[in-house]
């Protein structure tokens, strides 16, 4: 079936099963490979995109859930590159492999737009559900909170 | 399948290729490169700034490069292009190895470009991305290569000016002469180029000095824009014109294959195309594909279903009774009969039998799988009889030689290209993916891409090994250690690459058991034999993991038992600075060394003791803590580094948390230190994750664990919070050594040995779990 959403502000309609896991329907359909499959279970946070500026796993949602609403990936977080949290994640040189890095900054955007006033726990909590492995960990949150604070 | 795809995608060749070979510089590089350009550099004879050592890279499969013309090309524009042959997969060599060749050629940053290099071993030499060796072999190559080219430009710039070329000056990124000429690289770029390549006796070296980038840790990583947009290419997201997506449904028992096959409802599910059965293996199989059902389909959802949907009936073969528990058993029972001794110094038997006591523990590891956070994926491309990868591989060319030996094919007509690695901790050492990938490719005629599930990853792994260490000393009448007798027992990588006949081999005891650096007169490592049951394979510090996990935890426990201060203790173990004598310490004759020669990277005990102290220094070692905290010490040398780690422990309603972690770290001389620290920071959070939850349990033949749910990793919420890496400052002439891999082994004893401090708990078994 046709289903068509916004992605990245631009209109989008993809001819494919509602069922189909907006991550897949991303990546094999739209063609945008920065959101990343790690577990596919909900349970690392690769894939993480904003639906209607919400963090959402890709890999749970289904391309049926966002007909007619808003899906930004990371390669429409911020149209030169420059979101704040992308800005803080250069400046702490946070990322060593980078693999999860695309669902780890569309987490962190989410997280500091709903609370800018967030505190270290906050963001402890908030990322929890964003794996590394590399074990970037120190510096994720201290770009997170350079991000939100200025700190 | 074509009609979803955006007319680019559809365009081919790749879009992904092309990104990945000519890097994004990052604004910040730019800005630094100018910051540093007034600081002109001096040039001296290789004696003063630069004395040659020996390495292991000679011994690695093709040797290493030193031809210039193979690594850097300059443009008319004056753009260095700079070929980086090792695999990025987060350690950062990608930018680092680079940039020793940019610095000493004394080029702008801003100015280099970077293209990476498909396996081509006998064009670049080894690219073997693994034992923690890409800057430990090419800082040299790349010092020799870019002083090459530099003279090369100085020589080409004094003949276009008629002047001694010993009065021309290359100064970053510009060639002057005694005359004030002043040209900036791009002149003379062809005509250097075409210069012939300098041997390395007429090579001056930048005095260390002089070092813009080397040393200082302000050349960010080449990708970091790339992978704070989305736009970092990794082994999935090669695009290909008409590319289809496989998965397959391997045999959940090594070895096993399957009896009936029903596909009928695999192929109605709409995107499904085609069903195709790949031959399996037995091990030994090196790193042949596991075999197995796979279905192709036009995007990745519908090959999932499809997966799904296939009805198998498995013959699970030999190894279908392997069961951790039971085999756990079995190794404690075999490391009371050790059969190989492979180091034997003194009189282990008398020291025993003159012992006023003994001291016995016996240490466990499970199996861990390295779960990179990409899972293994590759992409095939089978053309006119030639084929192309595209694949996230540590070992390109090993890669490319194992592809074409499957498939029967000529080495020549099977070309690899290395994307970015999302991890690689040594899983991606062992591309059987590509393999599949290629075998598919060829099969249907289509561009293939074979992707990995986080279930395939965690069930299929190469894993690293299961252990049993059992560790006896005997003990005089004044409490002095008189006797060590290190029993090791575990299946061996070896079992993966030839018969298994169930010893280590040399590169394991190499890893922490005969190299034990203890001042202990009566010395036996020995080893019984464990067959192997599943592919075992090296995992990020291989087997120093479990060595330094149970001779670190002795030490503290033989403090405990003796009542002594537990650094006091270790410091007394490792006795005296002193340079090991292989001979005298009855070594064996092949003892490893990471491969390297021994009198260029010996084994110094002042460099353990002093990594100790500096760690537990900086951690307060011996201060007061509050009730249910503690502090642990361990400290271990691996791929010729030092790296002692200091842990505070804070066990909360039974939850264990690490919020600090100090590390000790001598590695020698140091090209990039801010990629250190990264690398340290993470080894303390891959180091926390093996302790507490990294446990892989087999039932039946078959893997119990399937994802992050039941094989779960640290997290933001519990992580060695502030992790400080404390870097014995050297010269170059202290060789550079291992980075990679030798934070890991530390961190899980002093842990451990932090928990026991904080609760009296003392816990031998790996994964600890996540509480107590």
């Amino acid at each position: 079936m046709s289903i068509t959403f916004t992605l990245n502000g631009a209109a989008q309609t993809l001819d494919a099963p509602a069922e189909m896991p907006l991550l897949w329907a991303v990546r094999d359909l739209a063609g945008l490979t920065g959101t990343k499959y790690g577990c596919g279970a909900g349970l690392c946070g690769a894939c993480t995109v904003h639906v209607d500026g919400e963090a959402v796993r890709s890999c749970l949602a289904t391309l049926g859930e966002v007909e007619g609403r808003s899906v930004t990936t990371i390669e429409g977080l911020d149209p030169e590159g420059e979101h704040p949290v992308q800005q803080a994640w250069r400046e702490f040189n946070v990322p060593q492999c980078g693999f999860c890095q695309a669902g780890q900054i569309m987490q962190a955007a989410a997280l500091i737009s709903a609370k800018p006033d967030i505190t270290d726990d906050e963001i402890l909590a908030g990322m929890e559900g964003n794996v590394c492995r590399c074990g970037c960990y120190q510096r994720i949150v201290a770009a997170v909170r350079h991000a939100a604070t200025g700190i | 399948m074509l009609s979803y795809l955006p007319e680019d995608l559809r365009a081919g060749p790749v879009r992904a290729a092309e990104t990945l070979a000519f890097a994004t510089l990052d604004r910040r590089s730019v800005l630094l490169g100018g910051a540093a350009a007034f600081a002109l550099a001096a040039f001296a004879r290789p004696s003063a700034a630069f004395e040659p050592y020996p390495t292991g890279a000679s011994g690695m499969a093709n040797g290493v490069r030193t031809d210039p013309l193979l690594f850097v090309a300059i443009d008319a524009e004056g753009t260095v292009t700079i070929t980086a042959h090792r695999s990025e997969m987060g350690q950062g060599s990608r930018t680092s190895v680079p940039m020793v060749l940019a610095d000493e050629l004394d080029a702008d940053w801003s100015r280099v470009r970077l293209v990476q290099a498909p396996g081509d071993e006998p064009k670049y030499g080894n690219q073997d991305t693994d034992g923690s060796r890409s800057l430990r072999h090419h800082i040299q190559p790349m010092r020799q290569m870019g002083a090459s080219v530099r003279l090369m430009l100085e020589r080409a710039a004094a003949k276009a000016w008629g002047v001694d070329p010993a009065s021309v000056k290359v100064a970053f990124h510009r060639v002057e002469g005694p005359a004030g000429q002043s040209a900036d690289f791009g002149a003379f770029a062809e005509a250097a180029m075409a210069e012939p390549v300098p041997a390395f006796e007429e090579l001056a070296f930048k005095d260390p000095a002089d070092f813009r980038y080397i040393g200082k840790g302000e050349v960010q990583i080449a990708d970091l824009r790339d992978i704070t947009t989305g736009a970092a290419v990794y082994g999935a997201d090669v695009m290909l014109e008409g590319m289809r997506t496989a998965l397959i449904a391997r045999p959940p028992v090594v070895g096993g294959v399957p009896k009936r096959v029903e596909t009928a409802a695999a192929l109605a599910i709409p995107g499904v195309e085609e069903v195709v059965e790949l031959k399996g293996s037995i091990m030994p199989a090196k790193f042949a594909p596991l075999g197995g059902i796979a279905v192709i389909a036009t995007n990745t959802w519908a090959a999932e279903q499809g997966r799904d949907a296939l009805e198998i009936e498995w013959e699970d073969g030999p190894h279908g009774g392997y069961e951790s528990a039971a085999y756990r058993e079995e190794m404690e029972a075999a490391s009371l009969n050790p059969d190989t001794v492979f180091r034997d110094q003194g009189d282990v038997p008398g020291a025993f039998a003159a012992a006023a006591r003994t001291v016995e523990r016996r240490y466990y590891q499970a199996h861990m799988a390295h779960i990179p956070m990409e899972p293994p994926a590759a992409v095939a491309r089978f053309e006119d009889g030639k084929l192309e990868v595209w694949a996230p591989v540590q070992s390109p060319y090993t890669t490319r030689t194992d592809i074409a030996e499957d498939l029967g094919m000529d080495p020549a007509d099977v070309t690899v290209h290395v994307t970015l690695l999302g991890g690689g901790f040594g899983r991606k050492s062992k591309a059987d993916y590509a393999t599949e990938a290629a075998r598919l490719a060829k099969e249907t005629g289509k561009p293939v891409r074979v992707q990995w599930t986080r279930e395939d990853d965690i069930r299929h792994s190469f894993f690293h090994t299961a252990s049993v260490e059992r560790i006896q000393v005997a003990l005089d009448a004044e409490d002095k250690v008189t006797g060590w007798h290190h029993t090791s027992v575990a299946p061996s990588i070896l079992s993966t690459f030839a018969p298994d006949g169930g010893n280590q081999f040399f590169i394991e005891t190499g890893m922490g058991h005969v190299d034990m650096p203890f001042d202990i007169p009566n010395i036996r490592c020995d080893n019984a034999k464990a067959l192997a049951h599943t592919r075992i394979g090296w995992f990020r510090a291989v087997s120093n993991i479990p060595r330094a996990w149970a001779v670190q935890s002795f030490a503290a426990e033989l403090a405990e038992e003796l009542g002594r201060d537990q650094k006091e203790m270790l410091l007394e173990l490792i006795g005296p600075a002193r340079v090991l004598d292989v001979a005298a310490s009855a070594m064996p004759e092949d003892f490893w060394n990471y491969g390297e020669v021994y009198d260029e990277y010996p084994i110094e005990t002042g460099r353990l003791a002093a990594v100790l102290e500096l760690a537990a220094e900086k951690a307060g070692w011996g201060r007061s803590l509050p009730e249910g905290e503690g502090i642990g010490l361990a400290v271990h040398r691996s791929f010729v580094s030092y790296v002692a780690a200091a842990a505070r422990v804070r066990v909360v309603d039974g939850v264990i948390r690490v919020p600090e972690v100090h590390f000790g770290l001598d590695c020698g001389f140091v090209a990039n230190p801010e990629r250190v620290r990264s690398q340290m920071e993470g080894a303390a959070v891959m180091g926390m994750t093996a302790a507490l939850h990294s446990g892989i349990t087999f039932e039946d033949g078959r893997v119990q664990q399937s994802n992050f749910h039941d094989y779960d990793v640290v997290r933001a919420d519990n992580f060695p919070e502030a992790v400080e890496v404390h870097i014995v400052e050297q010269p170059f002439s202290v060789h550079a050594a291992g980075v990679g891999e030798p934070g890991v082994p530390p961190i899980l004893p002093a842990i451990g040995n932090a928990i026991f401090n904080a609760t009296g708990k003392r816990l031998r078994d790996l994964p600890l779990g996540p509480t107590i």
